[in-house]
């Protein structure tokens, strides 16, 4: 194994742990130089800008959030990428920071805006800006009683009815549960479209209930519909059955102990969650992967890519009653994962990388199977688009079924696939590459209409893209070296060391016991999931567990999308854009 | 014609209990691959077998169950593994999937259950016909995993009986296959009894 010589006899004469240091970002001179220029053309007495953060960062006083974020919207800050807390309980002037982030597809650069409330204070609503806060201000106040003044439905949404408490709060007692009995269940009645409230028809109104547990609603998603007839004229949504509580997790375990929680979020592309968070906690040491690690991720979070589409493409279908691309499609998705258990034993969850690198190196028939499966997949993509592009049941079925327009889609915050059928070309590949991204040739496929066809075309494309990523990445052949930095304050010394060296002996000690100690400060890093920008914020305080983990999840904003998407469509329809918009319940409720 | 006695009467007991296939002879209703068809020559020819009604019925519904997927999370992308093409649970009487609970016997659990999602899980078993059976797929919700925290129930056991536990997260589709048959012999076995 190469892992043997990854350690010199010499012992490792780095730089000490940078525990309890404060953390300091690369660039750090040019974002606040960036940050500036910002708060120049706000100009609004209550921004204060913070530096020395990973973007431009400002302190923003609660009463002025709204003109705040109102002007940045104006100055090309379209995306609301993140809403959430993180609670300071023994600092004084105010507990809670409540921390936006903002991205400007034009600019290109991101913007976080941190206001800080107490426990009895509250802050004005945003969801007027911005349509996506709406559900982001309903999770903070969920998790953290974070209340905002104005917010037309401020109640829970991840945990139950009947919950006591707020779960994010550091006071909270992790394991604490509640019993929750079918009294409490949540009665939802949906609010009626004011463009259909005085149609005047034939017909009675019905409210109809879909989920938890429906064969189409792909997981835990509830829905419920106000039926004029056949048409939807209301919709609402209810999430937070499958809420893990993986940010809760996270405080509670280790940085190495996440890594399997991550997996967890988007199931369909486990290996993508695995490389975004690593890399974010990397890049609060300060180190990166060494060249056959970054490899590694980026032939994987490809195939990822492609076995995640799969599964949208193939499911969608089956919800409008084509079961043969289903069947058909999970030849090659089996021989997907197949690679991956080749990698490292493990399937669908792999759990793969560490930080600072993988955790085995690929076996030597890597790039022969990634060129069969290269080789074999065409076919099958070209195959499904014959089978459905010239079916005129399916046209009829998706050309202008649930649509979302450019400018509500970017107010709500979309991002991935569902965002570019809108038009818009944000790819966080191409808009802040990583794992080398930059030097490989391909495109962005975008669509107009941001209906279900053009979620499809887009999809379908997505994964030629990656199949030509995939075979540069081939052809440049896997690079030489190890497969993880040698840095025993982050990686495992080999085992054959540990058993047989004092010295790798206590390194392995001192990192079970004490963990990978990240330097104070936070940290923000994102990549992009199966279905859009998934990105990890991290708060550490210098010791072993994460003092917060926030997972930007991209189907969040997405589904708080859909009532508006399917009302004045029918069931079917809905049911169709549901599936093409991919909904991964671990991911949504975290 | 009149009535034969066939010559051996151990051949017609139906499969033992226990018996894995493949491991000594399997004598009885089904006629092997290989074996010699005589019982079905017997029952053409008009001859009788005995048995016990209970154990027929067990025999029948452990070879045809309908399983409700009630997936939530990762297993569930498994569990479609299973029944896709690849493994095809097919071969082992499984494979139509209801997603109606009226028609189902079998519900695969698939997935965490959290708090939020529990009285809907019972309500759904609630809404399954007799006999009905549960299978537990996966650690969470055989014990609610490693998500050991404030809102995720920690096996669902709490609230609906469990036949069968599957380990593993997410188990593989050979897992959950091998989960499967378990539960058709102890149904053949006749050690689930409830109604």
């Amino acid at each position: 194994m190469s892992t043997l010589t990854k350690f010199s006899a010499i012992p490792y004469t780095g730089p000490a742990p940078t525990n309890r240091e404060p953390y300091v970002p690369a660039n750090v001179a040019q974002t606040d130089a960036r940050g500036e220029e910002i708060a120049a053309k706000i100009s609004n007495n209550a921004l204060q800008q913070e530096r020395g953060q990973d973007m431009p960062s400002f302190s923003v006083d609660r009463n002025a959030i709204v003109d705040v974020l109102t002007s940045l919207r104006n100055s090309g800050f379209t995306i609301p990428l993140d809403l959430f807390g993180v609670d300071y309980p023994r600092r004084s002037g105010g507990r809670f920071d409540v921390v936006y982030q903002l991205y400007s597809p034009q600019a290109n650069e991101r913007v976080r805006l941190k206001v800080r409330v107490a426990e009895d204070e509250s802050i004005p609503s945003s969801v007027g800006v911005f349509k996506g806060y709406d559900w982001y201000e309903r999770e903070t106040f969920d998790m953290f009683g974070v209340k905002f003044e104005g917010h037309p439905n401020l109640r829970r949404i991840l945990c139950h009815e009947m919950f006591q408490g707020h779960a994010l709060r550091k006071d909270y007692d992790p394991a604490q549960r509640w019993l929750l009995t079918e009294q409490g269940v949540a009665k939802l009645l949906p609010k009626i479209d004011p463009k259909f409230e005085n149609v005047d028809t034939d017909f009675e109104r019905v409210t109809l209930n879909l989920g938890p547990s429906h064969p189409a609603t792909h997981g835990t998603l509830r829905i419920v519909v106000t039926l004029d007839g056949e048409t939807i004229i209301g919709a609402d949504t209810e999430i937070g059955y499958l809420h893990r509580c993986f940010e809760k997790m996270a405080e509670t375990h280790t940085y190495q102990q996440v890594i399997p929680f991550t997996d967890r979020l988007n199931y369909c592309s486990a290996i993508i969650n695995n490389v975004g968070y690593c890399m974010t906690i990397e890049k609060m040491l300060g180190i990166e992967a060494p060249a056959r690690a970054q490899h590694i991720r980026l032939m994987l979070s490809e195939f990822m890519r492609i076995s995640d589409h799969i599964i949208c493409i193939g499911t969608n279908l089956v919800d409008m009653g084509a079961l043969t691309n289903f069947w058909y499609l999970f030849q090659p998705r089996e021989e997907i994962l197949g690679l991956v258990e080749s990698c490292c034993g493990a399937r669908l969850l792999p759990t793969y990388t560490r930080v600072g690198g993988m955790a085995v190196d690929a076996p030597a028939d890597f790039l022969a199977n990634s060129q069969r499966l290269v080789n074999m997949l065409p076919k099958f993509i070209d195959d499904v688009e014959k089978l459905i592009m010239k079916n005129r049941i399916f046209l009829d079925r998706v050309i202008g079924v649930c649509p979302i327009s450019q400018e509500d889609a970017l107010s709500y915050g979309f991002t991935g696939p569902c965002l570019r059928a809108t038009g818009v070309p944000y790819d966080v590949r191409k808009a802040s590459p990583y794992l080398g991204y930059e030097t490989y040739d391909w495109d962005v496929p975008i669509a107009d209409g941001g209906d279900t066809y053009a979620r499809f075309l887009v999809r379908l494309e997505e994964m030629r893209q990656s199949l030509r990523i995939l075979q540069q990445a081939i052809d440049r052949g896997l690079p030489p070296g190890p497969v993880i930095v040698d840095n025993p304050y982050v990686a495992l010394p080999p085992k054959e060391r540990v058993y047989n060296e004092m010295e790798s002996l206590i390194y392995h000690f001192k990192l079970i016991m004490h963990g990978i100690q990240p330097p104070v400060g936070e940290a923000y890093f994102q990549v992009e999931g199966g279905n859009g920008e998934l990105g990890f914020y991290v708060v550490s305080d210098g010791t072993k567990n994460p003092y917060r983990v926030r997972v930007r999840p991209p189907c969040f904003p997405i589904f708080e999308a859909y009532p508006q998407m399917i009302t004045g469509q029918t069931i079917p329809d809905a049911i169709a854009g549901l599936g093409s918009l991919n909904i991964i319940a671990g991911e949504l409720d975290h | 014609m009149p009535a034969q006695k066939i010559e051996h009467p151990d051949s017609i007991i139906p499969r033992k209990a226990g018996v894995a296939p493949g491991e000594g002879p399997e004598k009885g209703l089904i006629t092997l691959p290989g074996e010699t068809s005589r019982e079905a020559e017997d029952l053409a020819g008009g001859t009788y077998l005995t048995t016990k009604l209970d154990t027929m019925v067990n025999w029948a519904r452990g070879n045809s169950l309908w399983p409700l997927p009630f997936g939530t999370a990762c297993c569930a992308i498994e569990f479609m593994s299973m029944v896709s093409s690849h493994y095809d649970v097919a071969r082992f009487g499984a494979e139509v999937v209801r997603f109606s609970p009226r028609q189902a016997d079998l519900m695969i659990v698939a997935g965490t259950i959290v708090d939020k999602m529990g009285p809907v899980l019972k309500k759904i078993y609630d809404q399954m016909p007799e006999p009905k059976y549960v299978l537990a797929m996966g650690a969470c919700a055989t014990s609610g995993g490693f998500y050991r925290v404030y809102h995720v129930m920690q096996g669902i056991d709490e609230v609906i009986p469990v036949d069968i536990w599957v380990p593993g997260c997410p188990p593989t589709p050979d897992g959950l296959m091998y989960g499967i048959l378990k539960l058709k012999d102890k149904i053949e076995r006749g050690e689930i009894k409830r109604g």
